[in-house]
């Protein structure tokens, strides 16, 4: 199969750096615009920037931030050349990243060795869920791991399907009481089911969700609830999903779902169509949840550890 | 974030706080605060940008206007105005004649298209009487025929798919064809999502609007969407020039500023929200809500108009305890008047409610009935003004003489005050009248007055 020829790293640096040709081209086509004919950093070049990086989706108080740490690091070193501000920015960036979150993945480990590792994803609709759920079975599946998909959204036309298909695609088990079920009781049967059949993880598929409705979040605590009653110590991961293209609403979307369950790590997905990977740099700075994985593309493969210093680096490629 | 976007609104207005009029100054400090928030709610950062410099130069030209108002109020004001007058234009109708009328649903990944493809039918069924048919011709997502079937299923809409087909174009051509053949007159083509920059995808999509020749070509679009709208509205807009826009997800918390970078971007009119998963949940474009809702502000006109109505607290209280103790006297009447007139001319005051611009517009009204009443109490002495009760027959005259106007209309207008006296004290004392009477309240009463006598004097 083509997909599975793409296991080098090289083609994954590709595919990042394709992803994100877009929001580099936007974000250092307009800075040497903004700085073009001026030989220092003033006011007038710093207020750029900030538009530059709010129309990056970086989002207005992480956006102040960065400006006013550049702003100090100016005014301390005194004589800051446009030619150096790529690099300032860079190193902003990557220590922002830094601070809030964990070490990034090395690999696709899994969240905790408890062995079967429960991993529940929860997100809007249409932000990628169940193809995220599939690329990361694969993942797991490709290191020898025993993998189950339980398909909690019940809801959504042919979501079952859609989850089946996926598993067909990888190879792993599923776990389904059709639609229209509990997704509580398919969530909780699927954990005995991983139990029982000896699984080494289980990710659990649940319906899109507007994080304003209140009643779909309560639900979505219960199933949380009823996974940890499934198992001692479950789920071990809650990944909440977060499509790209989203603006300041992804702020939104994290803190509550963060609310109803406890979620413990992001994907971010669709960063190969938008031309702003900035909503990334916004959350993780705001959010002490770290972002694990990225989807860059539509293919089974094309899911990425998120890592800050890549990430940063991709952006700022052949730039300096 | 999103809980403070009102606030950093108000707050961008309370630089204006304390300044009685809008200046050259305060106007680039809160025009600076308002960008942000247009930002914060999504709007491309460039069209935010030019956007307030409109309402930039708009609020310019206000500078002296409506003194009354609080400059905050007056800019939130222009701004919503500008955001309205962006959104809205011609409302236009989905074209669904033709036999059968074609029309084709397109947009990126997960935002909503075939959600939405069962609305449309479902509206056209119910609400317009048309008999639609969907056809299914997302080949690649898994199960996205099987989710279209299944929907179709729930509104009792049939479904045209084929299977083992991986050709959009045959399978829109084939699905035209069927509906043709069964007495459908209306045929909504769910396509797979794209991205705008997939070459190969987009020509698909081109391909498939060659092919097909649709009445109206739908783009399908999340309101949460952020800073790329443009972009993508664009691309999409240049390959395959589509007729109208669709906003999803609206059920939710975002501002959707999207809707206005798409509108300001490509032009095209917002012709359907779609806000939940229900099949009924479909809506008409609104551009006044749209507009409040950018802004975050509840029902921003009436609050404006609210603020505008208000009189100066302190000042309405003491007036209040004078009506309580029937002690409203000449003074009181002067500077309601003053008050009046500092909001604007009246005709600009009574079309700032809803529905009245329509009435007042062949309605012409004179803001010199108040010159009279003004020259009278002038012409008063100081004791006769705090004392309205010591008003005699040779008081009259003297008046009458001082003013220019006649004795009668002196006495008319004695009369009146007399009764609009004894009414407001009568009415401060009934139940639920008393110290929590709105304090625009007596505003409101004077206005009538003064509408009454306008339309006596005709």
């Amino acid at each position: 199969m083509s997909f599975f020829k793409k296991f080098f790293s090289k083609d994954k640096k590709e595919d990042l750096d394709k992803g994100l040709e877009k929001t580099k081209s936007n974000l250092f086509g307009k800075i040497t615009k903004a700085v073009a004919g001026k030989s220092t950093v003033d006011d007038e070049v710093l207020d750029e920037l900030e538009s530059i990086l709010i129309s990056s989706d970086v989002g207005l108080d992480t956006t102040v931030k960065i400006i006013d740490r550049i702003e100090q690091r100016v005014r301390r070193d005194k004589y800051v050349t446009t030619k150096e501000l790529n690099e300032l920015l860079r190193d902003e960036i990557v220590q922002l990243l830094a601070e809030h979150n964990t070490v990034d993945l090395e690999d696709y480990t899994l969240p905790s060795a408890a062995k079967p590792c429960i991993i529940l994803v929860v997100g809007v609709n249409g932000v990628g869920k169940t193809t995220t759920i599939g690329k990361l079975a694969h993942q797991y599946k490709s290191q020898g791991k025993k993998v189950v998909l339980g398909a909690g959204d019940t809801f959504r036309a042919a979501a079952v399907d859609q989850l089946k298909i996926w598993s067909e695609r990888v190879g792993c088990d599923f776990y389904s009481k059709g639609m229209q079920a509990d997704p509580a009781a398919v969530a909780f049967e699927t954990v005995q089911y991983a139990i029982q059949h000896n699984c080494d993880v289980a990710i659990i598929d649940t319906a899109g969700r507007l994080h304003t409705k209140i009643n779909l979040m309560n639900e979505l605590s219960k199933i949380r609830r009823s996974v940890s009653k499934s198992l001692d110590g479950a789920p071990h991961e809650v990944l909440l999903v977060l499509d790209a293209t989203t603006g300041q609403n992804a702020f939104e979307q994290a803190k509550h779902f963060t609310d109803a369950t406890d979620v413990s790590a992001l994907a971010l997905t669709k960063l190969d169509g938008t031309a702003k990977g900035g909503v990334a740099i916004g959350i993780s700075d705001q959010f002490k949840v770290p972002i694990k994985y990225i989807g860059v593309g539509e293919g089974i493969t094309q899911l990425q550890i998120f890592n800050k210093r890549a990430f940063v680096e991709s952006l700022f490629e052949g730039e300096l | 974030m999103f809980d403070s976007l009102s606030e950093r609104l108000e707050g961008a207005f309370k630089t204006l706080k304390g300044e009685s009029k809008l200046t050259e100054l305060n106007i680039a400090q809160s025009v600076k605060e308002i960008r942000r928030a247009l930002v914060a709610a999504d709007v491309n950062y460039k069209i935010a940008k030019e956007f307030t410099d409109t309402v930039k130069d708009k609020a310019l030209g206000q500078e002296n206007v409506l003194n009354a108002v609080k400059p905050g109020q007056l800019m939130v004001k222009i701004v919503n105005d500008e955001l309205v007058d962006l959104m809205g234009g011609t409302v236009t109708d989905i074209d669904i004649k033709g036999k059968p009328a074609v029309i084709l649903i397109a947009g990126l990944q997960g935002s909503g298209k075939t959600t939405f493809s069962g609305k449309l039918a479902y509206h056209l069924k119910g609400n317009r009487r048309k008999s639609p048919l969907l056809v299914a011709c997302d080949v690649y997502r898994p199960a996205a025929i099987n989710q279209l079937s299944v929907i179709g299923e729930q509104i009792n809409v049939p479904v045209y798919k084929e299977m083992d087909n991986q050709n959009p174009v045959e399978i829109a051509l084939k699905g035209i064809a069927h509906a043709q053949a069964h007495g459908h007159d209306v045929v909504i083509v769910d396509t797979a999502g794209r991205l705008s920059i997939d070459e190969k995808m987009m020509e698909e999509i081109s391909n498939v609007k060659e092919a097909i020749q649709p009445n109206e070509t739908l783009f399908v679009v999340d309101a949460m969407t952020g800073q790329d709208a443009v972009n993508t509205a664009k691309s999409f807009n240049d390959r395959i020039n589509y007729d109208g826009v669709v906003l999803t997800k609206l059920d939710g918390d975002t501002r959707g500023g999207a809707a206005l970078s798409i509108k300001y971007t490509v032009g095209k009119p917002i012709k359907f929200v779609s806000m939940g998963e229900k099949m009924e949940t479909l809506d008409v474009f609104h551009p006044d809500r749209m507009a409040s809702r950018i802004l975050g502000m509840g029902d921003i006109i009436s609050f404006v108009e609210k603020a505008e109505m208000q009189f100066d607290e302190e000042k309405a209280k003491k007036l209040e305890k004078k009506i309580r103790k029937n002690k409203f006297d000449f003074n009181d009447f002067l500077e309601q008047i003053g008050q009046i007139r500092k909001m604007g001319d009246l005709k600009s005051l009574i079309n700032m409610i809803p529905g009245m611009s329509k009435m007042t517009k062949n309605l012409d009204i004179d803001d010199s009935a108040f010159n009279k009443v003004e020259a009278i109490i002038f012409s008063m002495t100081p004791q006769e003004r705090n004392h309205p009760e010591l008003m005699n027959l040779s008081r009259k005259k003297r008046i009458a003489k001082g003013c220019g106007h006649s004795i009668e209309e002196v006495n008319l207008f004695l009369k009146q005050f007399d009764q609009m006296r004894k009414m407001m004290h009568k009415m401060s004392k009934m139940p639920g009248m008393g110290t929590g009477a709105p304090t625009g309240g007596s505003g409101k009463k004077l206005g009538g007055l003064a509408k009454r006598r306008a339309r006596r004097k005709r």
